[in-house]
């Protein structure tokens, strides 16, 4: 949504590093530390409103200096537009504020993130594994385990005890 | 106890007897249970029969889709989307070929796109009914189970001579569909529609006014609106709760802005709206089943483009244009253009999304599947909260979530 790119940079300037736009899909590149202002911002400015949040995500780019890249998909409900998120983290300090505290959503979605890249959400009620089990080594989404690597420890069978 | 004491006053109801107050019991449900529909697994601590507080936990299916599609090319990464919500498999297909055809910019042929709108179609059927029939068992009504299983174990035969399989269709490609629909699929289709509607209507003549089905899903499982859409809910389970959100109106992908039909939708999002909505869907599905089977144009089913397309098998035996083009797509595989996508279909369950970035290789840089059952499953310990323990069997069945697209 043009619109929505164009509000987010006039009220937050710098802190919308690159914004584009291929096949349609609107996508702007954000400060990691302005992220949670600026999803509360899409989703309370009348007239933008994205009131979903449909999926989170991260990437991995070992290439890059930030290596990380977290990818939110946000929706309006009332326009029909979309608009896609991200923010860069570096390997060494894989931490983004969570946005937990605006769509009841994210709880899940930014876990898996942490499960299966190790990024860390700043904020976050309950930064658990969810698809692995606790005891599960490593993060197999990033480019560098291997695709055929056995885990050594199997699960405990009752980790919600905890 | 006789019914005149409990009306005594200091006498405790029996709603608000507590046989052993302070304590609470533990009780695992699943993850390997008839009733909880895969291998999901809830914990539920419970003061007497009511569920105070639950957490549940997945990942048993996980079978690390994401990163093995990271290390194939993008034609063997069909039949793993079948795996993904396995009661509606040709849906997954039709999402993630989507998905691929967007980031090359290609348009499939027409008679393709009404092929993928028909086998999707007729999949969101097979899918409710399943998802209907089981929950019914739940709640001890086998009957319903059988009348809805019959028709739909036609739909999977005529899905059967679609494409030789029942559940693990794999039944597009990039650029198209495998091959052309069976000869007498109109008559056969009919026949299958006949049946559905009428299972369909049996089922709900046994229900509408069958009091203990009444009692166990009214007001059970209700979510609200304002809840639905923070937890990201798609589909049935929230146009249950209120929300007219329907991909195929709001963003109309192939033929559907011709079709004729509409978006059921209910206001209360319990469980019982959750289930009509899904009859409702059915008999939608089948209206616009019958008005694609007049509309279907004929045509090729491929797309006639030498860097995602096989040529026809006789000019690869005839011309060595055609030998070399079918060698250069077997050993070399397809190669989007550099970017990113994220292409979105309705499936049974909801919004079904894959986020796919590419780097110009033969093989996906990163796909990310937004299953609709994953939101929709967050929102279920704040659903079960203080109800019954046999209440969170019929929640669950009516949210029909399916381990294989939860875990992926």
């Amino acid at each position: 949504m043009q619109e929505a790119v164009e509000t987010l940079k006039k009220v937050f300037g710098s802190a919308v590093r690159e914004s584009d736009s291929i096949h349609g899909n609107e996508s702007v590149v954000v400060q990691t530390d302005k992220i949670v202002e600026i999803v509360r911002a899409l989703r309370d400015t009348p007239g933008l409103e994205f009131n979903m949040m449909m999926d989170l995500c991260g990437v991995d780019y070992p290439d890059r200096n930030e290596r990380f890249e977290v990818v939110y998909h946000l929706y309006s409900l009332k326009n029909k537009k979309r608009i896609r998120l991200k923010v860069r983290v570096t390997e060494l300090d894989p931490v983004v504020p969570s946005i937990t505290s605006l769509y009841k959503a994210a709880n899940w979605f930014e876990r898996e993130a942490y499960d299966l890249l190790g990024i860390r959400f700043e904020g976050h009620p309950n930064l658990k594994r969810i698809l692995l089990y606790t005891e599960f080594e490593g993060h197999p989404l990033r480019k560098d385990y291997p695709i055929n690597k056995r885990p050594k420890t199997l699960p405990t069978p009752d980790s919600l005890m905890k | 106890m006789y019914i005149e004491e409990w009306e005594k006053p200091g006498v405790p109801k029996p709603n608000d007897a507590k046989p052993f107050p302070g304590e609470h019991m533990y009780v695992n449900m699943g993850p390997s249970h008839p009733a909880m529909h895969g291998t999901l697994r809830v914990l539920l601590k419970l003061d007497g029969e009511t569920i105070l507080e639950s957490v549940p936990e997945i990942g048993y299916l996980h079978r690390c889709f994401e990163k093995e599609a990271e290390v194939k090319t993008y034609t063997q990464v069909i039949p793993y989307t079948d795996r993904l919500n396995y009661l509606s498999p040709l849906m997954n297909n039709v999402g993630y070929c989507m998905a691929v055809e967007k980031l090359f910019g290609c348009e499939i042929p027409e008679r393709a796109q009404w092929i993928r709108m028909l086998v999707c179609e007729v999949s969101r059927i097979c899918d409710h009914m399943v998802c209907i029939g089981t929950n019914l068992v739940d709640l001890g009504a086998l009957t319903n189970f059988w009348y809805l299983f019959n028709p739909r174990e036609l739909l999977t035969n005529w899905i059967e001579a679609l494409c030789g399989a029942r559940l693990t269709t794999t039944y597009t490609r990039v650029g198209g569909v495998s091959r052309d629909l069976p000869q007498n699929t109109e008559s056969v289709l009919k026949e299958c529609l006949k049946e559905s509607r009428k299972g369909i209507s049996d089922v709900i003549g046994l229900l509408k006014k069958n009091r203990i089905f009444l009692d166990r899903t009214q007001r059970v499982g209700v979510i609200s609106k304002e809840d639905a859409i923070s937890y990201g809910f798609t589909g049935p389970c929230l146009r249950a709760s209120g929300v007219d959100y329907d991909v195929r109106k709001a963003h109309p992908y192939y033929f559907y802005n011709q079709l004729d039909w509409d978006v059921p939708y209910s206001t209360v999002g319990d469980s019982y709206d959750r289930l009509f909505v899904r009859f409702e869907e059915m008999l939608q599905s089948a209206r616009m089943i019958e008005q694609i089977l007049e509309k279907i144009s004929s045509g090729p089913i491929m797309v006639d483009d030498p860097q995602i397309a096989m040529p026809p098998k006789s000019r690869v035996y005839g011309s060595i244009e055609g030998l070399i083009q079918q060698f250069k797509i077997v050993m070399h595989g397809i190669r989007p253009p550099k970017g990113e996508i994220y292409s979105y279909t309705e499936a049974a369950n909801g919004e079904l999304g894959f986020y796919i970035v590419s780097d110009g290789s033969d093989k996906p840089y990163r796909i990310k599947v937004r299953p609709p059952c994953f939101a929709i499953y967050q929102a279920f310990p704040e659903m079960l909260k203080g109800h019954m323990i046999a209440d969170a069997i019929a929640i669950l069945g009516g949210l029909n979530i399916v381990a294989g697209e939860l875990d992926r």
